[in-house]
């Protein structure tokens, strides 16, 4: 690296020209502005407005709710560590089965082009099927408990691993193969060594969509039917009007997608190379 | 010498002990859908002796690229016969380095990883082995770039780690498939020197492909021309150049003339 201020000595001062680009940090400072007008205005309206407290209620009530609900025992029905807790439990358990399948279904099919244009029509129709429909489908087959959930998220958290790991595989420079193979490399070692690395930018762009969709498809099956979790609170807050609570489980909602979201893409720029 | 200036008609002569390659009406047919099929190359004979330098030259479509591939290994060719060390070519070999068009080195692997890649693959990376990688990257001056990735490297030096992968197997023949082509004039030209460099140091036999005639005029002991439609070994012109050869050669009237006459019967095929 050549040393900066070097350049810097030898640039003729010129009062005119700009050399610093936007700064990030006067970016951040307007993001963060923009959370507190609306707490401001939210605040403003709920506690000295006219929206009743049964449509957006105050911000304090939601925050109380936060605190009530993370103070209770765990085994208290309205406990939100043990509700995220299941809802958490299913969208993992979903997340992890459903990309195992969808990344070995998508390297079988890749590899094989015979079942790959066999099978392939029904991989598009499924997927162009809103799989939220089989949800009730599911709780009818599997009852109330964590299998139902589970089963939503494999089938909605598969289907962007096998696309992605088909995309990745056919993705891989011919070149690198051809490299491997005057190495007299095995299909084995064509596959651990070449072609698998090779994919991981498109794997794991599928498991950052899949990382969201998980907590998604978990909340839509506890709203199908389910014995706890997130999804099934919300449902019984909204339907006793208790907004307070229904603004709570949403807060928790977001910061656990911000989260998921925020640490898949810190993943996905890892394996970029 | 006088026998491989006109390899087409030399097929009863038996191979002499310093020819390393020897080709014998090689034929590539590809399979198409009306059952024609398309002649990739259509007899072609030549033999390549030890420690020699040729250049293969030819349009798009000449065969060029298929003939390269055949020697490489990768593919296999319809009749006729081809043999290294009189043993016919029917698989890769670690006797044959392949150095090719873009770098092709592998992103999530360190330069020193790339280049022992080959011997990763063949389960025989020794204290020598990685001796000789550290030494081979030190004359192509990456000297300190082994822990690297290939992104930080640029164009040229990448395509240096891939000729030091080649060579790391230490292997008798060397082929190049047109591997400066994506580099830049002052780049491809200083590549061209330090192939020849490694070339008279290793003393290896390389067989490179070009689209370019000048480059191939440079480098070579003997260039083959080639014809597209189906594909010929139109002429073997030997370079009667002095060695070790230096950038001004290349304004050299002799020069001129080499290239002229290769150019000459490029263009005999038709348009360009």
């Amino acid at each position: 690296m050549t040393d900066m201020s070097a350049i810097d000595a030898s640039m003729p001062k010129d009062p005119e020209l700009k050399l610093t680009t936007p700064s990030r940090r006067r970016e951040r400072a307007m993001s963060f502005g923009i959370l507190l007008s609306i707490l401001l205005i939210w605040t403003g309206l709920t506690n000295f407005g006219s929206i009743p407290a049964y449509v957006i209620p105050p911000p304090q009530s939601v925050f109380q709710w936060l605190i009530e609900g993370f103070r209770v025992p765990l085994s208290d029905a309205s406990s939100l560590w043990y509700h995220t807790g299941v809802t958490m439990w299913e969208a993992f358990l979903g997340f992890v089965v459903g990309s195992a399948l969808g990344i070995a279904m998508g390297f079988a099919l890749a590899h094989w082009p015979v079942a790959e244009r066999v099978l392939y029509p029904y991989v598009v129709a499924f997927q162009a099927l809103p799989k939220v429909a089989i949800a009730p489908l599911l709780v009818v087959w599997f009852g109330f408990g964590l299998d139902a959930k589970v089963l939503i998220v494999v089938v909605m958290t598969f289907f962007p691993l096998l696309v992605n790991s088909i995309a990745g595989y056919h993705a891989v420079e011919e070149e690198r193969i051809e490299l491997a193979r005057v190495c007299n490399a095995s299909e084995l070692q064509i596959f651990r060594h070449i072609i698998l690395p090779s994919s991981m930018p498109f794997i794991f762009a599928g498991l950052h969509m899949a990382a969201v969709i998980s907590l998604l498809a978990a909340i839509v099956g506890e709203f199908v039917g389910a014995k706890a979790g997130l999804g099934l609170l919300l449902l019984q807050y909204n339907n006793s009007m208790q907004m307070g609570g229904v603004f709570a489980v949403l807060l928790i909602l977001g910061v656990l997608g911000f989260l998921l979201n925020y640490a898949m893409q810190k993943l996905e720029a890892w394996f970029s190379y | 010498m006088t026998a491989m200036t006109n390899p087409q008609t030399d097929t009863a002569t038996p191979a002499t002990p310093d020819v390393l390659i020897s080709s014998r009406h090689l034929t590539k047919i590809y399979p198409t859908r009306d059952g024609r099929g398309v002649r990739a190359l259509d007899d072609v004979s030549f033999d390549v002796r030890d420690g020699e330098f040729i250049s293969i030259v030819g349009r798009s479509g000449c065969g060029k690229s298929t003939l390269l591939k055949i020697l490489s290994g990768l593919l296999d060719h319809t009749r006729g016969d081809i043999t290294l060390n009189g043993r016919p070519i029917d698989g890769p070999d670690p006797d044959i380095g392949v150095v090719f068009q873009s770098p092709t080195l592998l992103p999530w692997l360190t330069i020193t990883q790339n280049v022992l890649f080959p011997n990763k693959i063949r389960r025989n990376i020794t204290p020598a082995v990685r001796e000789r990688a550290q030494s081979l990257l030190a004359t192509v001056g990456l000297d300190g770039f082994g822990d690297r990735y290939p992104k930080e490297l640029s164009g040229g030096m990448q395509q240096r780690a891939g000729i030091v992968r080649a060579l790391v197997q230490d292997p008798e023949l060397l082929l190049m498939d047109e591997p400066f082509g994506a580099l830049d004039a002052m780049t491809r030209e200083q590549m061209n020197l330090e192939v020849l460099r490694i070339w008279e140091e290793s003393r290896k036999t390389i067989i490179f492909v070009t689209h370019s005639i000048v480059e191939s005029v440079f480098l070579s002991d003997r260039v083959f021309v080639m014809t597209p439609r189906p594909g010929r070994l139109a002429e073997v012109v030997d370079i009667d150049l002095p060695r070790p050869r230096t950038l001004d050669m290349i304004n050299s009237d002799a020069f001129g003339s080499y290239s002229g006459w290769i150019r000459k019967l490029l263009e005999a095929e038709g348009d360009f």
